[in-house]
């Protein structure tokens, strides 16, 4: 049983903090709390956002009844936590590493000396966990990256990384949903769009879901994309 | 459908809803007007539903041609404004004949209009909202600022309010000269600073950066000492916190901004000021002073009285 706070943010958002940690355990107590106080639909709430080891509550204080928001959080936080093990079949993501498509794969296979199909074995050997998307739409910051891979981020960000590429920085993984500036380790690109505005199901991952990366060649990238 | 027609563009002018609340889960910042009292009056004033989209115009004006005749009206920074050469009053609703031409002329006070268009501007829904987010390039005309050119669908005036034929108003949220004071709630992370650190906070004025946007405001003046570093774990960000970087200088945090930030924050400006801070712009300053929970909801009810008088006198 962790502990949590909550904590005001200015008058309108409560931010409930689990413990300062990146840690699967941690992030699941937060994304049920989420998910608890999104079906109760409490009158006046605009959003329920959980990230690493919190979860933000956005609401209008002029139509939220603060006391009944603050005990169902209390209530709710206060519930045991999930098994964070207990996840559900994985979602396979196609990546192709290296070369153009991932520029970094070499820095990154240097970081660990390791050679580049080690860093690519490595990578998608593991699945991952989405602990919260954040940054631009759709950006799924996911772990726990073996450490032999965890390079740090670039400390200069490139102006612009193209859309659907992979990337680490630390023990976290990503992929860009839409050309952005970034700054981390990219070793591969995927073809899949994680997020679609004009798709019946605009996100392709939400918090919790479990997430494994596959190697394919540059043809069939070049067919799925 | 009936439209207008952006002849010039002005510096920034983006399309602006209420916001697009309900994605930030999913990484969709929320987006919305600065000033969201002046873009609410706006719509009031041109008969519209308060979730209707309106124009936000940044520190130089559009020029406007509408294909029909349209009730407008624009609230918040004043401009002098003509239609056809003839001057039109700010806070109040005038009709535009079909080709006129609405012009901003030269700005006196605050830095962003809102201009309402009876029916609203039409552009499609995004996850359920029109309001431009410039950085993902999302909702608005194509996620952009506007642009010579630009055609913009207006909604069904039939189905929108009467406007209203009032006097001008007197602003409800008071425009800023090149200073404003600000109104904060110490947190959500107060105790990630030094004791003192809310004290230097409400010491001397903040000037506002040049490199300030949409996204936020980054803040010049007495520097916020971290007691335990400057790196947090990834966490949600409210619409007017300040998080404050190893720099020690503060940012607002404000209608763009991104969904998470891995800054601590140290305090939040209260709702009912955030209109006044969306006024302010590059090189005007602020300073801060610390209020309690209830002087925030008080401030915020009078708003809200404001606001649902005017309403309440334009509806049917």
């Amino acid at each position: 049983m962790s502990h949590f706070r909550i904590v005001p943010a200015g008058d309108s958002a409560l931010i409930v903090e689990f413990e300062e940690r990146i840690d699967p355990a941690i992030n699941a107590r937060a994304i049920a709390l989420a998910d608890l106080l999104q079906a109760a639909a409490i009158a006046g709430v605009r959003d329920v956002v959980p990230t690493y080891r919190s979860v933000a509550v956005f609401f209008d204080p002029l139509r939220t009844n603060y006391d009944t928001l603050l005990e169902r959080i209390e209530r709710d936080a206060g519930r045991p936590a999930p098994d964070a093990g207990r996840q559900a079949e994985p979602l396979r993501i196609p990546v192709c590493y290296g070369g153009d498509l991932g520029p970094d794969l070499g820095a990154v296979a240097a970081f660990g000396g390791i050679s580049a199909e080690e860093v690519i074995a490595l990578h998608a050997s593991a699945t991952y966990r989405v602990f919260m998307l954040g940054f631009v739409p759709g950006f799924a910051y996911m772990g726990i990256v073996d450490a032999r891979i965890a390079a740090p981020r670039h400390s200069t960000p490139r102006v612009r990384v193209p859309a659907g590429s992979v990337g680490i920085a630390g023990v976290q993984t990503g992929i860009y949903p839409a050309e952005t500036p970034g700054g981390w380790q990219l070793i591969g690109r995927t073809p899949i769009k994680p997020f679609d505005a004009n798709r019946a199901q605009p996100f392709l991952m939400k918090a919790g879901d479990a997430v494994r990366f596959y190697a394919i060649d540059r043809a069939e990238y070049e067919r799925f994309a | 459908m009936s439209a207008v027609i952006v002849l010039k563009p002005g510096l920034l002018t983006t399309i602006q809803d209420r916001g697009r609340w309900g994605w930030q889960a999913q990484g969709v910042p929320v987006a919305g007007p600065m000033d969201p009292c002046s873009h609410r009056l706006a719509n009031a004033l041109a008969g519209n539903d308060p979730g209707a989209a309106t124009l936000e115009v940044t520190l130089i004006g559009p020029e406007l041609e509408f294909e029909d005749e349209r009730v407008v009206a624009v609230a918040g920074a004043e401009f002098e404004m003509t239609v056809d050469g003839r001057g039109v009053p700010a806070n109040s609703a005038f009709v535009v004949a079909s080709g006129s031409r609405l012009r901003f002329g030269a700005r006196a006070r605050g830095s962003r209009a809102y201009v309402a268009v009876a029916g609203g501007i039409a552009v499609p829904l995004v996850l359920g909202s029109r309001a431009t987010h410039l950085i993902s390039a999302m909702g608005g005309l194509e996620g952009r600022a506007l642009k010579a050119g630009d055609r913009l669908p207006l909604g069904d005036p039939m189905r929108a309010r009467r406007a209203m034929s009032v006097q001008p108003l007197t602003p409800i949220v008071a425009l800023p000269g090149t200073h404003a004071h600000i109104r904060v709630l110490a947190g959500p992370q107060q105790d990630y600073f030094t004791h003192d650190a809310l004290d230097v906070l409400q010491s001397r004025p903040y000037t506002i950066s040049h490199q300030s946007d949409r996204m936020g405001f980054r803040l010049d003046g007495p520097a916020l000492a971290h007691a335990r570093g400057a790196d947090i774990i990834s966490d949600a960000t409210p619409l007017g916190a300040l998080q404050v970087p190893a720099s020690g200088q503060p940012i607002v945090l404000m209608a763009d901004r991104q969904t998470a930030g891995g800054y601590p924050k140290i305090a939040t400006v209260i709702a009912a000021d955030m209109s006044v801070a969306g006024q302010l712009g590059p090189g005007d300053t602020m300073t801060f002073s610390v209020c309690s929970l209830a002087d925030a909801l008080s401030a915020l009810i009078a708003q809200e009285r404001a606001l649902m008088a005017v309403e309440a006198s334009a509806a049917p």
